[in-house]
């Protein structure tokens, strides 16, 4: 059992689940050098090359670009899903060898059992880390999430904004240091992602994992993150990060607000010029 | 829980009693037209010839030694070709070492087994257990190890993610992602076994409904022939109902609508 779970055992019983022993700092992300190619028919595809990239313990950080820039590279390379061709890549100074416990996944999709019910779905983790009293633990969880009405209904039966809740609530009943989120609004509604965005705010304010979001959408990556990581695409890399200081909590408000307005233009000139790129790779 | 009655809606309920009014109907008129009991008795021969067959009881003991033929070869054919799809599904050098006898096996129909079926195993309960397993166990294979191949990797990913190790992986996710494919191996198996149940009676065996057509054609009894072929067509549908209901409840709830 790893130092973690051994940790949060004794508090999984309690009534809040935002009620934990402190992590001491726990979550810092490194990467150094990394680089990832794919081999494919025509040659070699070079998703990521030469990045570097260090995200605070807490910090909620955004991966923003349009399609092709590596950020879901990026993100699966964190996650353990995939190893990186050369240089190295860290959380709290410990290699990544696989997806493990210290890093919760949030999926776009598909990412609920089907065959369990919505709450053995958030029970998994804590019963595979044998922690105290899982379906408690679950409960406390739906309950975070606003769906302690739903625990018996299958997962199919939900709609999508009431599927990515519980697929949060299941990620983080394992109080991850880590929580990976990989356009998890994507596909949904706009009024359902604004109100989702809302809540996962108020969710990681009670929890300061750090956060790393994928998105393709400039507002939701302002409204949520600290620091907005502006892709680069052929190849896929970092091109420019944004500090966004914003005061929190965050009001959805915020987005009608001069600052939040100059953000966009700025990040939205950025993307638009790795677009470019890519539609006319000889300029 | 809802039955399958309750689903009917009573135009259903009509149009289903319609059909088979007007399929007795046109078979009493053809019986009366043909005028010969050995070449078509009339429905109510074969109704009398089935109560007959209820009282003396040998109904029973024929419907009794062909279910057990069936169940016994569908569980073993279940037992085998369930384990051995999903490991070849798991071990990619299991499944290159056995794929080109499954290929070659496969397309052999479960009446051509009959011959060395009686010289491996004689006449009577043996070779029929022989042939309804081989009749079951292709679509439970088939389906089971497309089943094996059926997990997403998002699934696996989470799984791990939560902490999962290889026997959570195996027990709590590949074995349900391949469920759906097993229960629906497992409907086609059973019908398979039932029809080859029959055609095993027909030749290897002294018992059984199979048995018990063959031998009222010698006696041109052709009422109890008839009575013999309806009962098959009853308990196969009876059959399949069951095993949809068990899928529906044990194997694959989350799929009920």
């Amino acid at each position: 059992m790893s130092r973690l779970a051994l940790a949060w055992s004794r508090s999984s019983s309690a009534t809040d689940p935002a009620r934990r022993p402190a992590r001491a700092g726990l979550g810092r992300i490194d990467g150094r050098d990394v680089a990832m190619r794919f081999a494919t028919k025509t040659g070699e595809n070079v998703a990521l090359e030469k990045l570097d990239i260090s995200i605070a313990p807490g910090e909620f950080l955004a991966l923003l670009g349009p399609s092709g820039c590596g950020k879901s590279t990026l993100l699966n390379l964190i996650a353990g899903i995939l190893k990186p061709t050369s240089g190295s890549l860290t959380i709290d100074d410990k290699p990544i060898t696989g997806p493990n416990p210290g890093c919760g996944i949030v999926f776009q999709h598909h990412s609920l059992f089907p065959w369990m019910s919505v709450l053995e779905n958030v029970a998994f983790g804590p019963r595979m880390l044998r922690h105290g009293d899982p379906l408690g633990t679950a409960r406390s969880f739906l309950a975070l999430v606003g769906l302690e009405k739903h625990e018996k209904a299958w997962p199919a039966s939900l709609s999508g904004g009431m599927q990515q809740r519980v697929g949060i609530a299941r990620a983080l009943a394992t109080y991850p240091p880590v929580l990976l989120m990989d356009e998890p609004f994507g596909a949904l509604d706009a009024q359902t992602r604004s109100i989702m965005q809302d809540e996962l705010l108020k969710i990681w304010s009670k929890f300061n994992t750090t956060v790393v979001f994928v998105t393709h959408d400039i507002e939701e990556a302002i409204f949520l993150a600290d620091r907005v990581v502006v892709m680069k695409t052929l190849p896929g890399g970092v091109k420019r990060d944004v500090l966004i200081e914003l005061p929190r909590p965050r009001d959805p408000a915020v987005i009608k607000s001069e600052a939040f307005n100059r953000y966009r233009s700025e990040i939205f000139e950025l993307i638009r010029e790795e677009t470019l790129k890519v539609f006319r790779p000889s300029s | 829980m809802q039955s399958i009655a309750a689903r009917l809606s009573p135009e259903k309920w009509l149009w289903t009693i319609a059909g088979i009014t007007g399929f007795l109907a046109v078979w009493t008129l053809a019986s009366a037209r043909i005028g010969n009991p050995v070449l078509l008795p009339d429905p109510a021969a074969v109704v009398s010839g089935f109560f007959s067959l209820l009282n003396d009881g040998t109904l029973w003991t024929d419907v009794r030694a062909s279910m057990k033929r069936v169940l016994g070869g569908f569980a073993i054919a279940s037992l085998i070709a369930v384990p051995l799809a999903l490991a070849m599904a798991f071990s990619r050098r299991l499944g290159m070492l056995l794929n080109p006898l499954v290929i070659f096996l496969r397309p052999i129909p479960p009446i051509a087994w009959i011959p060395i079926a009686i010289l491996w195993f004689g006449i009577g309960d043996p070779p029929s257990y022989f042939i309804t397993a081989v009749a079951a166990f292709f679509p439970i294979f088939i389906n089971s190890y497309a089943g094996g191949h059926a997990v997403q990797p998002e699934h696996l990913h989470a799984a791990r993610s939560l902490g999962a190790g290889p026997r959570a992986l195996f027990l709590r996710i590949y074995l349900p992602s391949a469920m759906p494919m097993i229960a629906t191996g497992l409907r086609i198996g059973l019908g398979q076994s039932w029809m080859a149940v029959v055609t095993a009676e027909l030749i290897a065996a002294h018992s059984g409904l199979g048995y018990m057509i063959q031998a009222n054609r010698l006696a041109l009894e052709t009422g109890l022939v008839l009575v013999g072929m309806c009962v098959i067509g009853i308990l196969g549908a009876l059959m399949s109902v069951v095993l949809e209901l068990f899928e529906r409840k044990v194997l694959v709830p989350w799929k009920a609508r």
